[in-house]
């Protein structure tokens, strides 16, 4: 039989972390830092909003675009946390995910050979996303001097006549690198003077700890040529339910909504019922959660630090980054065997880019009895080699 | 108060066992500062002591609650707080406050048993010059207690890996 894979499909690099999950699987007491996602529960009121949907009958299609009042409640949400405006009707599109809005972003941009720049390290979906498109992802690197942001120096260097695009996303998985709004700034001038476009995944925005939360479209001349995608999988902890949203100009979000309506038709209902709830009700259980992060990202960095493993300050995300370069080891052997002898699970960083090789990406969304666990066999496994 | 001590008073309120060191990386504070804090947090009255949150029907017989809800007359001059004043000094009432509504009073009772409980607020509360009603409201299980969930439940799973 021949083979019907198709080579764009072959192309794809297989999951880097196949080999971790086949060990996790045979052991009962791991602390996992691996998992990228919030470890609560859904705010209630959120849920609340989203059974009610289901006991009201509410289980149909939506528009395209997604649910007018859940584009309405984001665009003032938006207005609200960084005074940006965006017209619920014709510039919003509610998706099935970040994911979904990053595929058919990228899509809806990319010809055969277009190069789209990425900020590294990334997360996992970005390259495969561009790939799948038949463009050519190049990474430009975000270096840890630089507490991992996208610099106009780095990019410039990588843009060519044939460069189309950015992606980037801050607060950054996994670097937990931020973006001051002097430094989206910064980034605007080149992207504007090279006429390109901005992907601009802000799921994370709403945990950023030390300053600011911002958005790339607040620097001057980004609005117009950005697609922002945004959405509650992290700030309201609703990974499961699979809703996010995607911003852009009106001709832009008309050209992706083609490909959203045929692909996805529409985002899941209950599910935007309860994106409706969140919006509306659950900032304070918001802010309660991001608190909570703050905390557990003091008490892990300086565990990590106060063990011996070198550990920069994430100012966002739920990631801590810390470089294992001094123990003489890959970050793929240090995470296997941290795993296989101490029984804690991080994600080698260069999983995530080659800007991330000799760091582990550490997920503190995890309980802080959990966390000091996981210092404590840090710190044993450090000793050990 | 700054931002650091309402965060003191937030892992505190939820937990005030826990070691200086760890309130200390929690707050990103020295833990000197942390003690210093907590001291004139205590000094200031707004720490007001520390307690466990005991899930009594677990641990067995011999514990009952109530709220007991209490119309009263005002005095002159002194209004609420002289009947409040006499009310609170019995041990049998762990909690008291001026509500509004349809009563004035709102107190929660324990007792070994619910005889007790009644016989309490019948011959104690009850009698009071300024009362003028009672509605007595047994507790028959309690779900929830300070934040803290009293009953066993499942929590949701997460893979061990996900980017």
């Amino acid at each position: 039989m021949r083979d019907f894979i198709s080579q764009r499909t072959h192309r794809i690099p297989p999951s880097g972390i196949r080999r971790f999950f086949d060990i996790v699987q045979e052991m009962d007491d791991v602390i996992s830092l691996g998992v990228g996602e919030p470890d609560y529960s859904t705010p209630w009121v959120a849920c609340e909003a989203g059974i009610a949907s289901v006991e009201q009958g509410q289980t149909s299609y939506t528009s395209n675009s997604g649910l007018p009042e859940l584009r309405t409640e984001a665009s003032r949400y938006l207005t609200r946390r960084f005074g940006i405006d965006y017209h619920p009707e014709d510039e919003m599109i509610v998706t099935t995910g970040a994911s979904e809005a990053l595929d058919i972003a990228i899509r809806a941009v990319t010809d055969p050979g277009d190069e789209i720049l990425i900020a590294d390290p990334s997360y996992v979906s970005y390259s495969p996303g561009v790939m799948l498109s038949d463009g050519v992802p190049v990474l430009v690197p975000c270096r840890m001097e630089d507490e991992f942001r996208l610099t106009p120096e780095a990019l410039m260097e990588k843009i060519t006549p044939k460069t189309k695009a950015v992606i980037c996303n801050f607060p950054n998985n996994p670097s937990g690198g931020v973006m001051s709004r002097a430094d989206y700034r910064a980034i605007a001038d080149v992207i504007c003077d090279h006429d390109l476009l901005l992907i601009s995944d802000e799921i994370y925005t709403e945990m950023t700890y030390d300053g600011e939360m911002t958005s790339a479209v607040q620097a001057d001349g980004l609005r117009e040529r950005t697609i922002l995608i945004n959405g509650f999988s992290k700030s309201y902890a609703m990974t499961g339910w699979r809703v996010a949203y995607l911003c852009a100009p009106k001709e832009i979000c008309e050209a992706v909504l083609k490909i959203h309506q045929y692909v996805m038709l529409s985002a899941p209902t209950m599910s935007q019922y309860a994106a409706v709830g969140a919006l509306r009700n659950a900032d304070q259980d918001r802010e309660e959660m991001v608190t909570e992060y703050q905390m557990r990202r003091n008490l892990f960095v300086r565990g990590l630090n106060r063990v011996g493993l070198t550990c920069h300050l994430p100012r966002g995300a739920f990631y801590a980054f810390p470089s294992i370069k001094d123990f003489g080891l890959t970050d793929v052997e240090f995470a296997e065997r941290l795993l296989k002898e101490q029984h804690v699970a991080v994600v080698p960083g260069s999983v995530f880019g080659p800007s991330g090789e000799g760091h582990l990406r550490c997920a503190y969304a995890v309980s802080r009895e959990d966390l000091r666990e996981a210092v404590n066999r840090i710190e044993a496994f450090i000793t050990s080699l | 108060m700054d931002a650091k001590d309402w965060l003191l008073l937030r892992i505190l309120e939820e937990d005030s066992t826990q070691e200086v060191r760890e309130v200390a990386d929690l707050t990103d504070l020295s833990e000197a500062e942390v003690e210093d804090r907590v001291r004139a947090l205590e000094a200031g009255g707004i720490i007001r002591g520390y307690s466990a949150t005991v899930d009594w029907e677990k641990a067995g017989e011999g514990v009952a609650a109530a709220t007991v809800n209490l119309k009263v007359h005002p005095e002159r001059d002194a209004g609420y707080d002289r009947i409040a004043e006499r009310i609170s000094r019995f041990p049998q009432v762990c909690s008291l406050r001026l509500i509004s509504g349809e009563y004035d009073f709102e107190l929660r009772v324990t007792g070994r048993n619910i005889q007790e409980i009644t016989r309490f607020v019948s011959e104690q509360i009850a009698p009071m010059e300024q009362i003028r009603e009672t509605a007595t409201i047994l507790v028959m299980k309690t779900y929830k207690e300070n934040g803290r969930i009293l009953y066993d439940r499942k929590e949701g799973e997460r893979l061990p890996f996900a980017f």
